[in-house]
């Protein structure tokens, strides 16, 4: 339309005339820059991030080589061993006990909040849950090694998975980290689980489907792309988490996947040699940059499949 | 199925049961171990549902249990101490309170702008956009500790370089929420209906005009709603201030440009870390008084939301 108008006034001999406002309004301009500005912010603190995680690995990594790094199995900075694999363990030993707990619990919540709990249980059960949410790990991590672990100690059947836990136990730490899990599994699974059009539900009732049939032969499968976008936040959230590990797995670099026994997860070992007496700008305090490099690595592949995910079940249903 | 089945669906509901007994009549088949199947799934899901609802007490009685006998008002005044009688938590407050004042002052304005560019100027369409989205649904499950990586090596030292001060706790838990800010800003703006702002730029309104004016007063509530869901988070985060130095003893009022500075989970944590006896109750009466903050401003954004929202 425009291109034809333009012609046929430059068909006429007459300067071309757009519609726009007399004054060139820079003020909304500067207003939109200043915006935009604010938007880009992100990505220069993503850039920050990279440089600050970089900087001091790409100096580690020219003293300790990247086979020793990844190959080897120990893990001591304070006398040059430089295996990771202890830490890296220590995390998915936590996070896989994690995952254990909060995915039934987290999915279970989320069934019967989309499907069975009547609209008043809802609406107190739902905020409760954010609660949960919103404690901090702090707060956890001291339930977990003042109550959980003696808790677990006393009540541990004999020698069940080579004996009553000591002070520090993975498998406490686990459960705590799962129960912060918890509620993002439940309230990101539920939002899928109730975007799931009725009709669905309808038509498998129609058939003579049973309620419970419904939940998880016609609901969940559709659900089911908003279903593991949530675990995979979850686990990408577990393996972040630090307080929570730092009080209650202990700092003991352990290649060991038993729920009972002491180990390292990177996040614990960031935290406490962070707040040790490590001289900086010495290879072992730059242990920290090279650990945090994994760790973002890790959790940024799990947040890109997240929000994979998240995206499907929006095209889908909305 | 959800409460708010219209009266279709609930005809259809009655076809429904009503085709469900006729076949089960027809075959002549006891409906019994379905009943009993369906029972138990059911049963499963409420214990899932209990399951959780009791770790998230069990949290909060643990704390009130062990610390509800340190605590009292002395904890407000007396300062930071390894002696257990004497220890208090009156830098830890007064830190925190600082933190979160500079985290809402910079939060705040820089998360909505964002959020409006986002929402009302920036097309989907474009690439730089799209990346921007995604970089901050990212940047909002990066975790906590690596944000104090970025405030030690970024802010603290290299390029900006202030040290390990208040300051820079504030700044990277500015960062930390910022995404959390951001995104629950646009949802609030997106909420406003398009009408709104159709009637506004038809009255001749321009564009910043229609904005500053009705799109923004509009989401307020939704806005602050969120803001105060990511100050609480803030609030509670330990693992970035320890990599700032917050994790050593301070027993002077913190200064914002220099000097050292603690908040209220760090020591917390720095507390419960230490095995004298007392020490722990000492901790546990700080989560208590971290929790009631929290559970303040919980309600108070739900009561907001609750007062405000508005049904387009």
């Amino acid at each position: 339309m425009a291109t034809q108008d333009l012609s046929a006034a430059e068909a006429a001999g007459l300067p071309a005339r757009r519609l726009e406002a007399q004054s060139r309004r820079y003020g909304e301009k500067a207003i939109k820059a200043f915006l935009a500005a604010c938007a880009v912010l992100s990505v220069i603190t993503t850039t920050a991030i990279l440089f600050s995680l970089l900087t001091p690995s790409i100096g580690f990594f020219q003293e300790v080589p990247l086979t020793e790094f990844f190959g080897s199995t120990q893990w001591f900075p304070s006398q040059a061993f430089f295996g990771v694999l202890p830490l890296v363990v220590g995390t998915l030993n936590v996070v896989l006990w994690s995952m254990v707990f909060a995915i039934p619990i987290g999915l279970g919540a989320a069934i019967y909040l989309s499907e069975y709990a009547p609209r008043r249980v809802r609406k107190v059960i739902k905020p409760v849950l954010e609660v949960l949410a919103g404690i901090p790990t702090v707060a956890i991590g001291f339930f977990g090694f003042y109550f959980l672990v003696p808790l677990l100690r006393d009540i541990w059947p004999g020698d069940f998975l080579g004996g009553p836990p000591g002070a520090y136990m993975a498998g406490a730490a686990a459960l705590c980290v799962g129960l912060m899990i918890v509620p993002i599994i439940s309230s990101i699974s539920e939002d899928a689980m109730s975007s799931v059009p009725g009709g669905l539900r309808e038509g498998a009732y129609a058939l003579g489907a049973s309620k419970m049939r419904v939940a998880l032969r016609v609901v969940f499968p559709a659900a089911l792309s908003g279903i593991v976008a949530s675990i995979v936040l979850g686990i990408s959230r577990a393996i972040g988490e630090t307080m929570i590990v730092l009080m209650v797995a202990g700092n003991l670099a352990n290649i060991s996947l038993n729920p009972v026994e002491i180990v390292q997860a990177m996040t614990a070992y960031i935290g406490i040699t962070a707040t040790g007496d490590i001289a900086t700008g010495t290879v072992e305090y730059d242990t920290i940059f090279a650990v945090g490099v994994l760790l973002f690595t890790m959790t940024l592949v799990m947040n890109l499949i997240s929000i994979r995910f998240v995206r499907k079940f929006r095209e889908v249903y909305e | 199925m959800s409460g708010e089945s219209g009266p279709v669906s609930r005809r259809v509901k009655f076809a429904a049961d009503g085709a469900r007994s006729a076949t089960l009549a027809a075959l002549d088949r006891q409906p019994g171990g379905h009943v009993l199947r369906n029972r138990l799934f059911l049963g499963l899901l409420v214990i899932a549902v209990g399951i959780a609802l009791v770790g998230l007490a069990a949290i909060l009685i643990d704390a009130v249990a062990k610390g509800q006998g340190r605590l009292g008002f002395d904890l407000l005044t007396k300062s930071t101490s390894a002696n257990a009688e004497r220890a208090g938590f009156r830098e830890a407050i007064v830190g925190t309170a600082f933190l979160m004042g500079l985290v809402i002052l910079m939060a705040v304005p820089i998360g909505v702008s964002a959020a409006v560019y986002l929402e009302e100027f920036g097309s989907r369409e474009r690439w730089w956009n799209r990346l921007i989205e995604l970089n901050i649904q990212n940047l909002a499950a990066v975790p906590a500790v690596i944000y104090g990586i970025l405030g030690l090596a970024f802010i603290a030292r290299g390029p900006i370089g202030i040290g390990q001060v208040l300051f820079t706790g504030a700044l990277t838990l500015t960062l930390l929420v910022l995404p959390t800010v951001i995104i629950a800003s646009r949802e609030a703006i997106r909420a406003v209906p398009p009408s709104i702002r159709e009637g506004s730029l038809a009255l001749g309104a321009t564009q910043w005009q229609t904005i500053w004016r009705q799109v923004l007063p509009a989401a307020m509530p939704g806005i602050l709603t969120g803001v105060i869901l990511a100050v609480s988070r803030a609030l509670g985060e330990a693992a970035p201030l320890l990599l700032l130095g917050a994790f050593t003893f301070v027993t002077f009022l913190p200064n914002v440009f220099e000097g050292g500075f603690t908040a209220l989970p760090v020591l917390i944590y720095n507390y419960a870390r230490r095995a004298q006896e007392g020490m722990p109750e000492v901790a546990a009466a700080g989560i208590i008084i971290m929790l009631a903050v929290l559970l303040l401003m919980n309600s108070f954004a739900i009561w907001l939301r609750n007062r405000f929202e508005q049904k387009w």
